[in-house]
């Protein structure tokens, strides 16, 4: 029955096993929708934020997964831009896995902003001096270039594809796909910049707080680089993750030996130039408002200075380190650690720059502020996991989202 | 939110973050009509197509 629904060529899996394992993972998704209805009907005293967290695990998570669908607009610029035509084996996945960030950033935003009948407003009545405005602008309008980026995928479904106008349509989108790629670079170099600009203009947050040019902290050009390095390797990590899970090859070696090369040079520079940041911010700019480096760290288990170490070191230093260098590159192992320590890190960061910033202590006479999520927080943190895993589970199986899977696997 | 509107104000933050906006919003909107309108005039003409790979 589903046959005619599933590209030529391939194998999927029986129905009944799809069934199951879309009803287990949709038991997941309902969890989280129970948790979302709990927040927009009761308000956000559902959630454990405070005066001391404004921005809590929902933000951390919001900038997490906009980092890591980095990969989309990245993987994009390096094929249609700068022309390595030997990405279009993975660009599919690439937009596809953004689309599953942006779209989860977006539902995050939705219920966090508490009245979400009353999210319009930041476009009809702008504020035009904020950064997260900007961020709101781009962001949406991004989503829009993804979006249309899926749709042609969509419209070759094979029964789609048999509609003459659908086909047609899908191939005029294919044909002008650098427009909109372009579009996603110039959006996604603002609000990924933006984010960080948010945190590295609270001069009254001095963990935050960076020096920078004009009205850009270098904060600004850190969060843009970062998603640039690590949401390649998200890409990556993603693809190796569904090729286990089908026990198929989808995509070539020398695709991902070329994205985790380009991801690597990236991941080395930016960490470079985090660490001349952070010595700058720790030698100069904190202690000139009057603390040390040790004022923003603690005995806490999460906000000890293993914290940094973590960041800068294991999740920085040494996943770049292997991914520049061929060997490290071509042993498997070696290279799912390395991008898989590269994810964590951009995680890291982002729940530093979100989390650790309401933490430390501004005034003398303040301790540290704690705080733990609660359970609706955490079910709709998840959400949005459950809801990727669906939509891939299906792109997977409907759509020709690895034009190599065929080559690669002739025995299907 | 657009110049006639009674909050506009005729600064540079106004036409930097709303222009920028506009303009994105315009070159996907001039894309997608391209493709739509190309697409119905392709299905007219009985056109075959292939895709070039992507």
């Amino acid at each position: 029955m589903e046959t005619p629904l599933i590209p030529p060529g391939v194998k999927r899996c029986p129905t009944w096993q799809f069934a199951l394992w879309m009803a287990a993972v949709g038991a997941v998704l309902l969890w989280g929708v129970y948790a979302m209805i709990l927040v927009w009907w009761k308000g956000l005293n559902q959630t454990n934020m405070n005066d001391a967290y404004g921005f809590a695990l929902w933000i951390w998570a919001d900038l997490a997964v906009i980092a890591l669908g980095g990969g989309a607009f990245f993987t994009g610029f390096l094929t249609y831009i700068i022309g390595k035509d030997k990405l279009k084996g993975i660009i599919n996945y690439a937009v596809i896995i953004g689309f599953i960030c942006y779209s989860s950033a977006l539902l995050i935003l939705a219920i966090d902003i508490g009245q979400p009948l009353r999210g319009w407003f930041i476009f009809w009545h702008a504020n035009v001096h904020s950064m997260l405005t900007e961020v709101a602008f781009c962001l949406s309008c991004y989503f829009g270039v993804l979006t249309i980026e899926f749709i042609p995928l969509i419209l070759e479904n094979p029964r789609l594809a048999a509609k003459p106008f659908l086909h047609h349509l899908s191939h005029n989108m294919h044909e002008i796909m650098a427009v909109f790629a372009a579009t996603g670079v110039f959006l996604s170099f603002f609000h990924q910049g933006s984010l960080g600009g948010v945190a590295g203009v609270l001069f009254g947050r001095p963990f935050a707080y960076r020096e920078g040019i004009f009205i850009w902290p270098w904060t600004f050009f850190l969060f843009t680089w970062s998603a640039a390095a690590c949401g390649p390797c998200f890409t990556i990590l993603v693809t190796w993750i569904t090729e286990k899970i089908t026990g198929k090859k989808l995509v070539q070696q020398d695709v991902i030996g070329l994205l985790a090369k380009i991801a690597g040079w990236m991941l080395i520079t930016y960490i470079i130039a985090k660490s001349i940041d952070t010595l700058y911010w720790a030698l100069v700019t904190a202690p000139g408002m009057g603390f040390t480096l040790m004022d923003f760290y603690t005995d806490h288990p999460i906000y000890n200075i293993g914290i940094l170490f973590a960041e800068i070191v294991l999740c920085g230093f040494l996943p770049a380190l292997i991914l520049i260098t061929r060997r490290g590159r071509e042993n498997g192992f070696l290279l799912i650690l390395s991008v898989l320590l590269a994810v964590l890190g951009c995680s890291i960061n982002r729940w530093v720059m979100v989390l650790q910033v309401m933490a430390v202590p501004v005034f003398s006479f303040e301790s540290w502020f704690l705080y733990s999520p609660s359970w609706q927080e955490v079910a709709t943190t998840i959400l949005p996991v459950a809801y990727g895993v669906i939509l891939i589970s299906l792109a997977h199986r409907y759509l020709p989202v690895f034009p190599q899977e065929k080559e690669l696997n002739p025995a299907n | 939110m657009f110049p006639f509107v009674f909050e506009w104000v005729w600064d540079m933050s106004h036409m930097v973050f709303m222009g920028g906006l506009w303009y994105a919003l315009t070159i996907m909107g001039l894309g997608l009509t391209y493709c739509i309108i190309k697409a119905l005039i392709d299905t007219r003409q009985k056109k075959g197509g292939t895709h070039g790979g992507h």
